[in-house]
């Protein structure tokens, strides 16, 4: 089983955000990149696959700061292939980047191709499914648990209130996923820097990025957080004495 | 081309859910500023009886103009092959000026792949429209806001709830339904095999009084003792949020949020929860929210009534110890 994994990376949530001067996208400058964590539970679920049935798994990631240790701890945990697409891909849309994913996975000719199924600062669709698109293959979304057959695969698809749908999908496809079977692995910053050494990333060029399709977006702002909100300050007593006050006011104590 | 705005009805085993609503209520107000009507898309199998229910007491028929059904037994439950199939034969033909689809299993299932068959822009996430037909989508966990004019000819649009009420989407008027005919279904890739239902959980977090709920804040395994020992010393439960479902820290049945459970306690106390939209749609019917998240930014105090900054590992015993003693006086 021949198994790609396309990854992207993703604004650090735990950092402040902030809108440039432009007024219309992210400062870049303080930005921390990240590995979209809904794609750090794909090659997860690609290396279990693996594990479970052989076969090869494929990293494809776009060349953006960050990536080789993105790359380099994916072969830690498994991976065997890893491909970096060159390019200028600062300030690129989704479906600039599925159409660079494309070419690169239609060399690689998968039976199976993974991604998380959404990302933090999706605007214009997800990846999986817009890659579905340019490669016609089918698509499903939201899948936490995959089991491969003889040329399908029957995967579990995720509704509200903890309602599975089991599908079955005729391969090669492409998965949108939710959550691997088991929590991604950790692996100690040791190996990766031992697979920095051991390893290779192959490179590709991407040939013009194609935005065609997203949307032009005018102004970006901060939504207000916490002015709703009634702030309790002071020592973790006197925060405990008020939470205490209030849950005796709202008569659950 | 026309100025219509289609809304793509999503429904789960014979239920239309709650973002249809929510759909057709911002479909309305870009509508009126286009000038167009609101058509619902309805794919399905003898599911006409899904346009409304008499039965409820207000009457809760899609607030549409009109409803194009699309019957066909591969359309009964929802598999993106065939829908897919049959929504792109739709779009190409109609042309309308937008079509809305949940930002959803579903829904997400759909519009991207349709936005590069048929060549048509897409927005993601979008919360609510302005009178003027711009879209406001939120990005990053909620923490950002993106704003653009609806991009052109056709617009295809994921919605995120928060923004309409799905009372605004319901109407008491039956709309007038109009049979569509579907384009033939073979050697469709996706099926349905079946379903399976929720793990019965030890406690039903739905209807627990008093939700003590972590987040990521909460670290690792070991430190969920801690939000037990509080929830016990306060008669109330334990839940979580979707990543510490995900590392396996609570059990699944405790999950809160859109892919769990819609939660609705007289007290919520979330600890260590940012507060993504995914979750928020899962907290918005608890009587009181109060949040402890050392981020000031973190969009769950945009929904807490109380909140405070203080690291929950400072504050979480000190807390335990006050409530017993409250109870103890």
């Amino acid at each position: 089983m021949n198994i790609v994994i396309v990854v992207k990376l993703v604004p650090d949530l735990v950092e402040e955000l902030t809108i440039d001067t432009s007024g219309i996208a992210l400062d870049t400058a303080w930005l921390r990149l990240i590995i979209n964590e809904f794609d750090d539970h794909a090659i997860e679920q690609g290396i279990l696959l693996k594990e479970r049935g052989g076969g090869s798994v494929t990293v494809v990631a776009p060349d953006i700061e960050g990536v080789d240790d993105v790359l380099f701890t994916a072969a830690a945990k498994g991976a065997d292939r890893l491909i970096k697409i060159k390019g200028d891909f600062a300030g690129v849309n989704n479906h600039a980047l599925a159409r660079a994913f494309t070419v690169v996975v239609k060399e690689l000719q998968p039976d199976l191709v993974l991604t998380g199924v959404q990302a933090n600062n999706d605007l214009d669709g997800s990846v999986g499914p817009l890659l579905a698109g340019c490669l016609e293959m089918p698509y499903i979304g939201y899948i936490s648990g995959v089991s491969l057959g003889e040329g399908k695969s029957r995967v579990h698809k995720e509704y509200p209130g903890g309602l599975i749908a089991e599908m079955d999908v005729t391969l090669p496809a492409v998965l949108g996923i939710q959550a691997a079977e088991q929590p991604p692995r950790y692996v100690a910053v040791s190996k990766v820097r031992q697979m920095m050494k051991t390893s290779t990333i192959e490179e590709r060029t991407a040939s013009g990025l194609d935005m065609a399709g997203g949307p032009t977006v005018s102004r970006m702002f901060q939504t207000e957080a916490g002015q709703r909100a009634t702030m309790l300050t002071g020592s973790p007593d006197e925060v405990a004495t008020k939470l205490v006050g209030i849950f005796k006011e709202l008569g659950v104590l | 081309m026309n100025q219509d705005i289609y809304v793509v009805i999503e429904h789960l085993r014979g239920q239309v859910t709650e973002i249809s609503f929510v759909m057709l209520a911002g479909a309305r107000e870009l509508a009126k500023g286009l000038g167009g009507n609101v058509v619902a898309v309805l794919l399905g199998h003898n599911a006409q009886g899904l346009t409304g229910n008499p039965s409820a007491g207000s009457g809760q028929y899609l607030a549409a103009d009109k409803v194009l059904s699309l019957d066909h037994p591969a359309l009964a439950d929802f598999t993106s092959d065939a829908y897919q199939k049959v929504l792109a034969a739709l779009i190409a033909k109609d042309q309308p000026r937008a079509v809305l689809f949940g930002s959803t299993s579903i829904g997400t299932d759909l519009a991207s792949t349709l936005s590069i068959k048929l060549g048509l822009p897409m927005v993601s996430s979008c919360r609510s429209f302005s009178a003027d037909g711009k879209f406001v989508s939120q990005l990053c966990g909620g923490k950002i806001m993106a704003e653009g004019d609806l991009p052109g000819p056709t617009a295809l649009i994921t919605m995120v709830p928060g923004g309409y009420k799905a009372e605004q989407g319901q109407s008491t008027q039956s709309p007038t339904v109009t049979q569509v005919e579907v384009p033939t279904l073979e050697t469709l890739r996706v099926t349905l095999a079946g379903y399976i239902e929720p793990e019965s959980g030890d406690v039903d977090i739905a209807k627990e009084p008093l939700l003590v709920s972590v987040g990521r804040g909460i670290q690792n395994k070991d430190n969920i003792v801690l939000a037990e020992e509080l929830a016990q010393a306060l008669g109330g439960t334990v839940s979580g949020s979707r990543p510490v479902i995900d590392q396996g820290w609570l059990a699944t049945s405790r999950l809160v949020g859109k892919s769990g459970k819609s939660v609705k306690p007289k007290v919520y106390l979330a600890l260590g929860i940012s507060g993504a939209p995914e979750h928020v749609e899962g907290i918005t019917n608890s009587d009181t929210i109060i949040a402890i998240n050392t981020d000031p930014a973190a969009p769950i105090f945009g929904v807490a009534k109380y909140g405070s900054e203080i690291d929950l590992f400072d504050l979480i015993e000190v807390l335990t110890g006050k409530v017993k003693q409250s109870k103890g006086g």
